[in-house]
């Protein structure tokens, strides 16, 4: 079986800071790496590649320092990596993201058939949850979205359950395929020393748009169909009422009065 | 400080890290209190590729040697000294294996021992064989193409969750001592059952068992070496496994320092952090500054192991022989004494560090909801496993009696 | 795409398992202003199977319109077919605006969709507005984990497209007796095609209170420290006729399921009391329960951002504040 994962490189959510004075993002080139949900999405295929053999390859889309996801993956066990990196690719929106990890997966297929595309769930920058789907819709392939657990895969076809908000529903899909998986779906094992040896020798195959044969009318900021227009940092203002006392104790008492008096409870 | 390690042993170290504080430390005190085994911790340790660390690349190790064995044992018993011992046991169980097994033996244990996929575990310990191994009453009489085993182990770690049991039995009762020899014993062997299960002070997330063979027909291919050298292989064993334990208590005494300082530099009394009490601050330094002798002590003398241990592991492979051959040919020294100087320095540290820093922070360190009182109780395993405190003072005096003897006679 | 050819508000009526989904009625209230501000229509799509009945219902609470795509093939939701049929409708119709839910299923579906029609896509916006020079619509949603707001436009393509947050408008209300206009899409079993095959849905374990539905929440967060401090928190919500529910870190650690997480990553809420116990309120987090009535804050550190943003703001220890609290209860 031949997995395909998409990652991305995304800051570390802990060390997202907005500065105050002028509403920009503070970020700092070292603290990003994969994005928490890809990880999930890379342990279900390693997981699957160590139980019906095959292999796993990865792509990601973004700059040289994106690479360290690359990296990153190979340690966590994937086999292939690739890059698309191309300025003409800067700024994409979701629908010009698809698009060109769509084209870069076709040349992958192209390379070695591609059964199954795991997705994370989302990306902690961006959390639109669009790319999986997107990607579905490019290659014309079926997908389903908030996938919690893989139930069976056979030769042909992959059983998998997906989140819905009152439970879930069991869905039966011919490969190839495209899921998107959230965080229940596996616990993400800590990457091996022989991983993280083989991360720092890997090879790393870089394509640009022509390379994917993309184009480039589709492409990055210019080209997308959506634009930020404007981005502020929402404002909380401090209107607590502070409940006093000497000790918790007191101040548990105090709060039950304060709720009862007002009729919160 | 910088031990001259190497970019493999980094990473052993990055590794075992990142998994003390993702998979061990959330579940390390349920698994205590519940006293149980932790199945998914063994696949977490299996995915990480934690249990092949000191074994060759060609049955699918990494290819380190003894340091990284400990290093990582250092690091997992920092987080927890129990669940540390689902690989520390497997290695230790595996070792005699390793080091005696012919080529096709090796190539038949060692792939499922590197992934993880089975466990090993050492039986040694009887009810009347304890720091006295030579007088073990196990027996394996031969019988055709078998030899017959009886008699029961104690105490023995990993017990009924290990799937191979590395057992020193007596083929020759006749010849006593020199009757010792070691077995591998398949778990589901007919005959072969568990019995007690211990209750324990520390360590409690690893099972301790009683195995009991009742005319367990095991087939002579799981002889390891030859009738009768069984001893040697031990002594041999413990030689490799007694840094580990040193290691382990390494660990146990910087994790007991890893609690105790952030809560000392917090707690306030008399309106002041207590570590500012020179009182307490200097005996962090004084416990500190032994744990670091300690750590010194154990790399220092696994990577002069090393230096023989991996390059005879290197030969064994590359000249079809067996690995204990290949260490006579290289070996200069006997580690016994300086293994047993590691063990008994160590282990005696683990437990003045995990002493102190209980009484240094108070009630709180009594209370299991802190992470502190269970390091004091998994140190002192430290000092009795793989030979009590005093077993190593005689190792060492033996040795020391034979140096002064040996450099009498040439003056 | 002549952009002048697109009119018309449209917005996703979700049913899920026989029932309309109240975000439809969220939908309807957002795209009642839109549709008032650019003086066109506002319709409701509504696909599935034996949906008829819900149609006049969504014309009471605001919609001119409503287009049904009824068909046995819709009974269960596969993303193919839906995004399929929802292409066809809007390459017919042509509407200028489209607003999904984005519940787990809208976002899936608007993304599929979006990229059949060929159009902008904003995801999981939490306000939406008219511009009054150029028509187009602003949607503002909160990106990098909610520390900052966006507000994204798609100026080339029709219709713009938008998923919105689930609570983020006020559920409509009837209007008994409302007119509006029924029409009939059929499904074309050849076209609405996908190779993947629903199996069966599985209901959610346990008497659980949705905590959507949910009057009282009693959440806890990082400063719970250990899995058992969600049974101090269950005792607190029971009392108050509530539920426990949790901020990201217990999940990360295992104390508590998934499914009991609010905040970006999980489950949006409005409850009437939130009781906040050791939860600093990172902004991920105050994304998912900002639209409580009354936000009691419990927590060790003053400086916790949640103690600046909550009506009640108590400061201490939740293992000595909660046993007052239910003694005093």
């Amino acid at each position: 079986m031949h997995i395909l994962v998409c990652v991305k490189q995304t800051p570390k959510s802990d060390n997202v800071k907005i500065d105050p004075a002028t509403g920009c993002l503070i970020r700092s080139g070292s603290e990003s790496a994969i994005n928490p949900f890809d990880e999930y999405a890379l342990e279900e295929a390693v997981t699957l590649k160590e139980q019906e053999g095959g292999r796993v390859s990865v792509i990601t889309m973004g700059p040289p320092q994106a690479q360290q996801v690359l990296r990153d993956s190979i340690a966590r066990g994937a086999d292939e990596v690739y890059q698309l990196g191309d300025r003409a690719l800067a700024g994409s929106d979701t629908w010009s993201t698809s698009y060109a990890l769509a084209k870069g997966i076709e040349k992958i297929n192209g390379l070695s058939p591609v059964d199954l595309i795991i997705c994370g769930k989302q990306t902690n920058d961006s959390d639109t949850g669009h790319i999986g789907p997107q990607i579905s819709a490019w290659l014309n392939l079926p997908n389903a979205a908030f996938v919690k657990k893989v139930i069976r895969v056979s030769k042909k076809s992959i059983v998998v359950e997906r989140l819905t908000e009152d439970g879930s529903e069991v869905l039966e899909l011919p490969f190839p395929c495209v899921l998107s998986v959230v965080k229940e779906i596996n616990k993400p094992r800590v990457r091996s020393v022989k991983g993280r040896l083989a991360a720092k020798k890997a090879t790393i195959v870089t394509w640009n748009a022509d390379d994917i044969q993309a184009d480039k009318t589709m492409l990055g900021i210019a080209n997308c169909p959506t634009k930020v227009v404007k981005s502020f940092t929402p404002k909380h203002e401090n209107t607590a009422t502070i409940v006093e006392g000497n000790n918790g104790k007191e101040k548990g008492t105090k709060l039950v009065a304060l709720l009862k008096e007002n009729h919160f409870i | 400080m910088d031990y001259a390690i190497n970019e493999m042993e980094q990473e052993v170290l990055n590794t075992t890290r990142e998994f003390a504080q993702k998979k061990i430390k959330p579940i390390r005190a349920e698994m205590d209190a519940k006293e149980a085994f932790s199945y998914e911790m063994w696949e977490e340790y299996r995915k990480s590729g934690l249990f092949g660390l000191w074994l060759p690349e060609e049955y699918g190790g990494l290819g380190g040697g003894i340091t990284c064995l400990a290093m990582a044992f250092e690091e997992l018993s920092r987080a927890c000294a129990g669940l540390a011992l689902t690989p520390g046991t497997s290695a230790l169980g595996a070792i005699p294996m390793f080091l005696a097994a012919t080529p096709e033996q090796r190539e038949k244990w060692c792939p499922d021992l590197a992934s993880g996929k089975k466990l090993w575990a050492f039986a040694l310990t009887e009810p009347e064989a304890g720091s006295d191994a030579t007088a073990l009453k196990t027996t394996a009489i031969k019988d055709g193409d078998f030899y017959v085993v009886n008699g029961t182990k104690h105490f023995i770690s990993t017990g009924k969750e290990a799937d191979f049991y590395t057992v020193a039995v007596n083929t020759n009762p006749a010849r006593g001592a020199r009757g010792i020899s070691l077995l591998v014993i398949e778990k589901g062997t007919p005959g072969f059952s568990f019995g007690k299960k211990e209750e324990k002070m520390g360590i409690r997330s690893n099972p301790t068992y009683e195995l009991i063979f009742d005319n367990v027909r095991v087939p002579r291919e799981n002889l390891l070496g030859s009738e009768g050298r069984g001893l040697l292989y031990l002594q041999e064993t413990l030689d490799y496994s007694r840094p580990g334990v040193a290691a382990q208590a390494v660990g146990i005494a910087q994790g007991a320092l890893d609690t105790t300082i952030p809560f000392l530099r917090t707690r306030k009394q008399f309106g002041q952090p207590i570590i500012t009490f020179q009182a307490l601050g200097h005996k962090v330094a004084e416990l500190a500054a032994k744990t670091e002798a300690g750590r010194a002590l154990v790399y220092t003398l696994t990577h002069k192991m090393d230096a023989e241990f991996i390059p005879a592991v290197r030969n064994a492979i590359a000249n079809n022989t067996v690995v204990h051959e290949e260490l006579k040919k290289l070996k200069g020294a006997r580690w016994t004494k300086y293994s047993a100087e590691a063990k008994l320095f160590c282990s005696n540290v683990a437990m003045e560090v995990a002493d102190e820093c209980v009484t240094l922070c108070g009630g709180i360190a009594y209370m299991r909801d802190f992470p502190l009182e269970k390091y004091m109780r998994d140190a002192k395993i430290t000092q009795i496993y793989e030979g009590t405190v005093h077993i190593q003072k005689n190792e060492i005096l033996t040795a020391l009696i034979k140096e002064y003897a040996a450099k009498a006679e040439e003056e | 795409m002549a952009k002048a050819d697109y009119k018309n508000v449209w917005v996703l009526a979700e049913v899920q398992r026989g029932k309309l989904s109240p975000t439809a009625y969220e939908l309807l209230t957002a795209g009642r202003k839109l549709a008032d501000e650019l003086h066109e229509k506002l319709c409701a799509v509504l696909l599935g199977f034996e949906v008829e009945s819900f149609a006049q219902d969504l014309i009471e609470r605001g919609a001119d319109c409503v287009y049904i795509c009824d068909d046995v093939h819709l009974e269960h939701y596969i993303d193919d077919v839906y995004a399929k049929v929802l292409n066809s409708l809007v390459k017919t119709y042509k509407p200028n605006k489209f607003l999904i839910p984005a519940t787990n299923r809208g976002r899936a579906l608007s993304a599929k969709t979006a990229v059949f029609i060929g159009t902008g896509l904003t995801a999981d916006a939490t306000d939406v507005q008219i511009h009054q020079e150029d028509g187009q619509l602003y949607a503002t949603r909160p990106t990098f984990g909610g520390n900052l707001m966006a507000t994204i436009t798609c100026a080339k393509t029709r219709p713009e497209m938008c998923s919105l947050r689930p609570m983020s408008y006020e559920r409509a209300v009837p209007q008994p007796g409302r007119k509006g206009e029924i029409i009939r899409f059929p499904f074309d079993a050849t076209q609405h095609t996908s190779l993947a095959k629903f199996i069966e849905f599985i209901k959610n374990k346990g008497n659980d209170l949705d905590l959507s539905e949910a009057k009282v929440i009693v959440a806890g967060g990082r400063g719970i420290g250990k899995k058992e401090g969600f049974q101090l928190l269950a005792q607190l919500a029971e009392r108050l006729g509530g539920t426990v529910a949790a901020s990201r870190p217990p999940v990360d650690n295992g104390w508590i399921d998934y499914r009991y997480q609010i905040g970006l990553t999980g489950r949006t809420v409005k409850p009437k009391l939130y009781i906040a116990c050791g939860i600093s309120g990172q902004i991920q987090h105050m994304a998912g329960m900002s639209g409580a009535d009354v936000v009691v804050a419990i927590n060790k550190d003053p400086n916790a951002p949640i103690m600046k943003t909550a009506h009640y703001a108590v400061e201490g220890d939740l293992y000595e504040v909660i046993p007052a609290m239910l003694e005093s209860l």
